[in-house]
């Protein structure tokens, strides 16, 4: 074989700084998909706000005797539930550009090489946020009300949004694992149903089975939504925001290092 | 002649199965090199190592005189892939498909935006720029796909099974497509499972099988070492099955094959069609069936290896 073509001299590499901006150029694509086709977020938007109604007026007098006092109980909780939902999406997301090729395309360009997972989870974000006021606007409309000021509501939702972000990286585990996007699905509401309802969100803890019990204290959905049930009504508490945010540095410690070694596995 | 891909003794394992074993190859600067193979040959695995997606066991490669390896991030400035499926966002409208890799290669918005246009005019989609990719056809889909690689007017092409799956009418208009880029200056490495495919784009072929070179050369090299075409005959009257494969035989200067009562042979100059009629027509041999057709990939594969192209899984895409 012969000596190759000459060619003039390209960048090594990429700086930093073009990754963020290739990550927000991946992200605003996750965003744009979302203004096409709003009422994908409806798939998991329409089940908080039925469960909402559901839980508030069939059960809520049965539960709490009072559907009011029954819908201020349980909102932070619920809000919660349909966050983690809502991570589903980024694995969802993964997947499909995983099987359909796009990965492959977004691979052989020359962009960073953890800016489209970083993209993906960057435009969940904006997901999160977007739904957190949604659950939150529905039950206000049903007479729902803070019993705090601006500043701890903001706390709720950051809060929200830190675990939300720690808690991608399973979506991002089984998204990278799973063989369709279907299965990314099934697996995420056979495992966050139980999850998120053997927890204190829709019923306190103390009516349960001590055994029961047991798991649900430490559940990370409990102390999330204390944490915001604190930050949302009775004021901040320092230990469940505090056992949230190590549920979330754990989580994220677990599942990143997993997630990114599945990733090379599979590319 | 200078080698805008240059690859030698690329290997590629997964598990148990070997999809390259040593694979050599050259795309001069400014041609069509085809690789041409059945399913689970190996051809998608080369791709994914000549384009930087996979690193190669052992071997190494080439393009624009950067490593696949160590210089990954300049090879990708140079490339454009269009893979076996249609890489497209199908949420995303065609224009913003293109758009999303302007912006990605660093284009500012009103060059990417300038850019996405002019390539969905040039490649008949100017009319659906602003619907999701979603509601196109199959070769609407393959045509925003080749764009979307060629938005960086990358100076290498891969093309990894352009055309499967195409209706021939779809298939013809993207092979006018992929002349008209050649024409424009750049190198193309496309793979493909069909004879004619390569035979009309390519200016080398190198055919594999279960990850090996098996032959490579112009097309005419190879259709003179293989037999381009088929000649079919079939007698009336099964008495007349020994002249006929005689004829075939001599004329054809190949042991022709008997399934039954049809005599097939491989032939590479077509005036052994007339000679044939006229010399079963002096023998007085009525026949029913007299053809000659353009060889399948299956009958290259047969003259080459001396075994049917097998219909293998391609083992290097099935996943976890």
């Amino acid at each position: 074989m012969t000596a190759v073509t000459a060619v003039p001299e390209l960048n090594p590499r990429v700086s930093p700084i073009e990754g963020v901006r290739q990550s927000l150029t991946l992200a605003w694509r996750t965003v744009v998909q979302v203004r096409h086709n709003p009422w994908e977020l409806g798939d998991f938007s329409i089940q908080p706000i039925m469960f909402v109604l559901l839980f508030t007026f069939v059960f809520g007098g049965a539960i709490a005797g009072d559907t009011s006092a029954y819908l201020t109980f349980m909102l932070p909780g619920m809000i919660v539930m349909n966050m983690l939902f809502v991570t589903l999406y980024v694995g969802q997301g993964l997947n499909t550009d995983l099987t359909k090729g796009v990965f492959d395309r977004l691979r052989s360009l020359p962009i960073a090489r953890w800016a489209p997972l970083a993209g993906r989870i960057a435009a969940d974000q904006v997901k999160q946020a977007w739904s957190i006021l949604l659950v939150l606007a529905v039950g206000m409309v049903l007479g729902f009300r803070f019993g705090t000021n601006l500043a701890s509501v903001l706390g709720a939702i950051a809060l929200l949004l830190v675990f939300a972000l720690a808690f991608s990286w399973v979506s991002v585990l089984v998204g990278v694992l799973a063989k369709d996007p279907e299965r990314v699905q099934i697996f995420g509401f056979t495992a966050l149903f139980p999850i998120t309802f053997v927890s204190n969100v829709f019923v306190p803890a103390e009516t349960m089975p001590g055994w029961l019990q047991a798991f649900v204290n430490v559940n990370p959905v409990s102390i999330l939504a204390d944490a915001c049930r604190g930050l949302m009504l009775t004021g901040a508490e320092a230990t469940p925001i505090i056992q949230t945010l190590v549920w979330a540095a754990a989580i994220a410690a677990v599942f990143a290092p997993l997630s990114v070694w599945a990733f090379k596995r599979r590319v | 002649m200078n080698h805008a891909i240059w690859a030698e003794g690329l290997v590629k394992r997964f598990g148990e199965t070997t999809a390259l074993d040593g694979v050599d190859l050259g795309v001069r600067t400014g041609t069509v090199l085809g690789l041409l193979g059945p399913n689970g040959a190996g051809k998608t695995t080369a791709v994914r190592v000549l384009s930087t997606l996979l690193k190669p066991d052992a071997g190494h490669a080439r393009v624009g005189g950067y490593d696949v390896v160590n210089d990954a991030h300049q090879v990708r400035q140079l490339i454009g892939l269009t893979g076996q499926y249609a890489a497209v966002d199908e949420m995303l409208t065609g224009t913003e498909n293109l758009l999303l890799i302007g912006r990605l290669l660093g284009h500012p918005k009103r060059q990417a935006k300038q850019r996405a246009r002019e390539l969905l005019a040039d490649f008949g989609l100017a009319d659906a720029a602003d619907r999701a990719a979603k509601t196109y056809s199959g070769g609407m889909r393959r045509r925003l796909d080749l764009a979307a690689s060629l938005v960086g007017r990358p100076p290498m092409l891969y093309l990894d099974e352009p055309t499967t799956g195409l209706d021939p009418r779809a298939r013809s208009e993207l092979w006018n497509l992929i002349r008209s880029l050649v024409a424009g200056g750049v190198t193309v490495l496309l793979t493909t499972q069909y004879l004619d495919e390569a035979d009309e784009l390519c200016d080398e072929i190198v055919v594999i099988d279960h990850g090996r070179v098996i032959a490579s050369g112009t097309p005419g090299e190879l259709k003179s070492k293989t037999g381009a075409q088929t000649l079919a005959v079939r007698p009336e009257d099964e008495v007349h099955l020994p002249v006929v494969t005689s004829v075939v035989a001599e004329l054809a200067k190949v042991t022709p094959d008997v399934e039954g009562q049809l005599v097939t042979a491989a032939v590479t100059d077509p005036a052994v069609l007339p000679a044939v009629v006229r010399r079963l027509d002096d023998a007085g041999v009525v026949v029913t069936e007299l053809a000659l057709r353009s060889s399948s990939l299956n009958e290259v594969f047969l003259s080459l290896t001396g075994h049917p192209a097998e219909e293998d899984e391609e083992t290097e895409r099935t996943m976890a």
